[in-house]
Formats: C-alpha cells, sequence, structure tokens
C-alpha cells in the first residue's frame, strides 16, 4: 500500500544533513527530514550558572529546543520557553547523554541549542539527529551516534517517519505517534514516547521498523561528518 | 578471522566500526564493542601494529603538565593572577611564580601583568578538579606586548609548529613575523609590515583548517610562495610530509612520555628565537 506521500511503509522521508554550519560553534549539525528542519549547536564545556548545577564528578548536557515564531503550519510559534519546549528539551537531553562520556569536564557543561526553522512532524528526533551531529563534530568522546525517528500505525498499518497530514489522520482509530531514538550499535532505545492507542504487536512491530530506520539515519549522520573533513578544492 | 575495515589516516566517526574480530586492540579514541572495535570521538586513524588509536580533529584545549600555553589575563587577586587559558577551565599565576623579580607583600600586582595581558606559561600543577597553577617564571616564558593573537583548534598545534618547528619557521622566514604558538591553540604574531602579518595568519588559518589532508607542507610552502612572489629554502629532511605527520601524531598523544616531553619543550624554545 502506498501513503499520502508515495512511500512505502518503510521508507523515509528525503534527508539532508551536514556538520559544521554554524563557525562560531564548537561543533554545529544540520538535519532535515521532509519538511522539518533542525539546526543545533554545542558550546563548550564551559562553566555552567546557575553554579550548582555543576557536579564535582562530571560535566553536565543542558539541551534547549525551540521552534522559531514563523515554523509552525501557518499559525505565529509565541517565542520563549513554554511547556513543550521544556519538555521535548528534556528528553532529548535524556536521549543523547547516554552515549556521551563528560568525566574529563568535572565541573563544567556543555551546552546544545536546537532550533527549528521549520517544522512538519518528527521536529523532536530530527532535533536529536542535528544535536548528536553536532556533538560528535564538537570532539566529544561519544560512544555512537544518536538517530531518532518517529513510528506508529496510520490507518490501520504501520509505518516509519509519519509526516504531519498522517499523525493528524483521525480514521480507523487514529494514527499512533511513537518517537523514539537509538544508539545503533548496542540497539539501546534512549527516548521512547507515545501518542494514541495502539495494541502490543502493532507497537514491538512499530519499533522494529524504527530500529532499522534508525540505523540507516546513523548511516546519514556519519556521513555528514566525514563530508566536512572531505578532501575538496584546498584554494 | 580478524579483519581491518579502515585504513591508516583516515578520518572516523563515533560508532563506526574500525576492525572486526579479537586479533586487534583499541587505544585510544576506539573502544571494544563484543567482537568489534568502534570508533568514540571523531579523529583521523593512526595504526601501530595490532593497536587502534585516533588523533583527535577537534575539541577543546585540557591542560597537561608542562604545556607551554598562552593565556590572557581577567582577574587580579591577592594572590595572583587569573587566566582565561582558550579551556574550559580558568588558570591561575601566583604570585611567587609571577615574576623572576622579587614581588613584595602587598605589592600592587598589573605593575607586573595588567587585566587583558597576554602571558607566555607554564603549566606548573593541576589537581583533580582541574584547578590549574602556571608559571611565568621560565626560560621562554614572559609577557607579550603588541602584536595579534589568532585563535586555532588545540590538536592542531603541533601540525602548525611542524617537525622540529620547521612549518613555524618557515612562515616566519616568509613573513618575517615573531611567532609564539601556545599549545592551548593561542598564537601570537606581530610584524613590521601588515600585510606581511595578514599573511601569517591566513597561513596559520589554512594549517588550523587543512591540516589532515596530506602534503601539507608542500601546499603551505606553495603557498607562501605564490603570496610573497619570493623562494623558500627548507632544509631538504623536512619536506618528508609522511614523516612530519608521523612525528606530529605522537606529540599529540595524550601521555607523552618523558622524552616526548623534552621534545616539546624543544619545539617551544625554538619558537620564541
Amino acid at each position: 500500500m502506498k501513503r499520502v506521500d508515495g512511500r512505502t511503509p518503510e521508507d523515509l522521508r528525503p534527508i539532508e544533513a551536514k556538520a559544521g554550519v554554524i563557525k562560531n560553534a564548537e561543533g554545529s549539525g544540520y538535519f532535515k527530514i521532509g519538511k522539518t528542519w533542525a539546526y543545533a549547536t554545542v558550546y563548550g564545556p564551559k562553566e555552567i550558572v546557575p553554579r550548582f548545577m555543576m557536579r564535582p564528578d562530571k560535566g553536565i548536557l543542558k539541551v534547549n529546543y525551540n521552534m522559531m515564531p514563523f515554523s509552525g503550519q501557518g499559525e505565529r510559534v509565541r517565542p520563549g520557553p513554554n511547556r513543550r519546549a521544556r519538555e521535548l528539551s528534556l528528553v532529548s537531553e535524556k536521549a543523547l547523554a547516554s552515549v556521551l562520556d563528560l568525566t574529563k569536564f568535572k565541573n563544567s557543561g556543555v551546552e546544545v541549542f536546537i532550533e527549528l526553522p521549520q517544522t512538519d512532524a518528527g521536529s523532536r528526533c530530527a532535533g536529536i539527529c542535528a544535536a548528536s551531529i553536532a556533538l560528535a563534530d564538537a570532539g566529544f568522546v561519544m560512544k555512537d551516534m544518536v538517530a531518532a525517528v518517529a513510528v506508529g500505525r496510520v490507518k490501520g498499518e504501520v509505518v516509519v517517519d509519519l509526516s504531519y497530514e498522517e499523525e493528524a489522520d483521525e480514521t480507523d482509530g487514529g494514527a499512533v505517534d511513537t518517537a523514539m531514538a537509538m544508539v545503533p550499535s548496542s540497539e539501546e532505545v534512549t527516548l521512547l514516547q507515545m501518542d494514541g492507542q495502539v495494541t502490543k504487536e502493532e507497537l514491538m512491530k512499530a519499533i522494529n521498523m524504527g530500529k532499522e530506520a534508525c540505523k540507516k539515519i546513523a548511516e546519514i549522520q556519519r556521513e555528514a561528518i566525514k563530508n566536512k573533513y572531505a578532501v575538496g578544492d584546498l584554494r | 578471522m580478524s579483519k581491518l575495515l579502515i585504513e591508516d589516516k583516515e578520518v572516523v566517526v563515533p560508532g563506526q566500526i574500525v576492525a572486526e574480530g579479537m586479533d586487534y586492540l583499541p587505544s585510544y579514541g576506539t573502544y571494544r564493542l563484543g567482537e568489534n572495535i568502534l570508533a568514540n570521538r571523531v579523529g583521523v586513524v593512526s595504526l601501530d601494529g595490532k593497536v587502534i588509536k585516533t588523533i583527535p580533529l577537534s575539541g577543546k584545549y585540557i591542560a597537561r603538565r608542562n604545556d607551554v600555553i598562552i593565556g590572557q589575563v581577567f582577574d587580579i587577586m591577592s594572590s595572583g593572577w587569573r587566566l582565561k587559558i582558550n579551556s574550559p577551565y580558568t588558570a591561575m599565576i601566583p604570585v611567587k611564580d609571577g615574576s623572576f623579580e622579587f614581588i613584595p607583600r602587598g605589592a600592587d600586582l598589573s605593575r607586573y601583568y595588567q587585566i587583558d595581558d597576554y602571558v607566555v606559561c607554564k603549566v606548573t600543577n593541576i589537581t583533580s578538579q582541574n584547578l590549574i597553577d602556571l608559571s611565568a617564571r621560565g626560560q621562554g616564558l614572559h609577557k607579550l606586548r603588541g602584536g595579534r593573537v589568532v585563535y586555532i583548534n588545540t590538536h592542531k598545534v603541533p601540525r602548525v609548529i611542524g617537525k622540529k618547528g620547521s612549518m613555524v619557521s618557515m612562515i616566519k622566514q616568509a613573513t618575517g613575523c615573531k611567532i609564539v604558538v601556545g599549545q592551548n591553540g593561542v598564537v601570537w604574531l606581530s610584524g613590521e609590515d601588515p600585510k606581511l602579518e595578514n599573511l601569517a595568519v591566513r597561513t596559520i588559518e589554512k594549517i588550523d583548517r587543512e591540516s589532515h589532508i596530506s602534503g601539507l607542507t608542500d601546499r603551505i610552502k606553495l603557498f607562501l610562495e605564490e603570496e610573497t612572489g619570493t623562494t623558500l629554502e627548507i632544509p631538504k629532511e623536512d619536506l618528508s610530509d609522511e614523516e612530519i605527520e608521523a612525528v606530529n601524531f605522537e606529540d599529540s598523544e595524550e601521555n607523552l612520555s618523558f622524552e616526548e616531553h623534552n621534545n616539546n619543550s624543544n619545539e617551544e624554545k625554538y619558537e620564541d628565537e
């Protein structure tokens, strides 16, 4: 069966990824999946305010997720942190923290800023993918990249990487949208959030499809970083 | 059967499988997961027999003992000067290590180093909580007057210096600038001719950008010759780029042996003319 935009259930939207796009940052990443665009920058390790957040045994990670005012579907997104942005900052932070080794940076912290100039669906996943490129670009010791994708059920069928149109679908019990992030090498799931009603079988099938998709995404992320160091025009 | 999946000097990224099987050993920048060896940071592979390690391409400076660095004073306290050293942590020059002169108790410390001054100094001690002590007493350690400062990646410093200082002396020869390179990626330079000073800055930035691509020395030599319109004399042995890379890769390793430390300080002396 074809999906609304002509994809098969396993297909991802077209992806474009780059590293080192923002020169002032210690590391940066760009991840575009379909109509969702995410930029991520990494600053630090540096002193973190408020100072009580710093820990004497290891560095801390602070992630800030932000949708730009013009990024939505026509309606202006009110700027500044809201309930949703704070939640997504927190889950992105947890999703990334498990691969990072910050034991060398005690009493300091790393700040990651995820900015979304345009959003369609799966913005937290795109943000995590961009942030993971940025962290690797900044030279941090990390076990692996973190790849993220949304999986779910649309019109009774399990699919990966839902677009906004699919996510908003209400036929056949409504769409199920499950955002997941995974460490590809160990298949460790670092983010799993769900919206909608789903059976156990459907969920397990969706997660397994998501794992395959995450591995594909991780390859694209790694390629993006390698391209930054490719032998180009030296003049 | 063990299998190597990458070539020497290839760029690897976190999570990339660099070797399969138990015959290879992971070192800096790699780790073992099951039967495989994976990279855990962005870097250039350096193979040493069965040992696989990577040389980082990015990341902030982490101070090591005996490093000669350039810091900028940002605070003066009764016990000494605090310096920014292009690192997550700040460092301190205690009064007793501030100068060869005797500094009496209660003296006005801004007479020696003022806020915003750049100082070439040496790391004397680092505590487990990353409190860094510096000394400005020692050969080649001094305050920097005038000139300008360029920040580069700390991991590219060995390439800017070159084998036994060959790269930095080539830039000096071509531009007539005085150059001091700190291990922390702070480069100070000063020249008579602003155009040549600019050229020196561009050359250093070029090295920072392109050092992971082979043939660096030749490329920089060509670049300087084209820009200045002169021919540069370089001792022949310094032109073997392969060898230079090998030596510098050793320098950027995390725990230097005592001998290598000595080599390092020789290089530093070299810069100061």
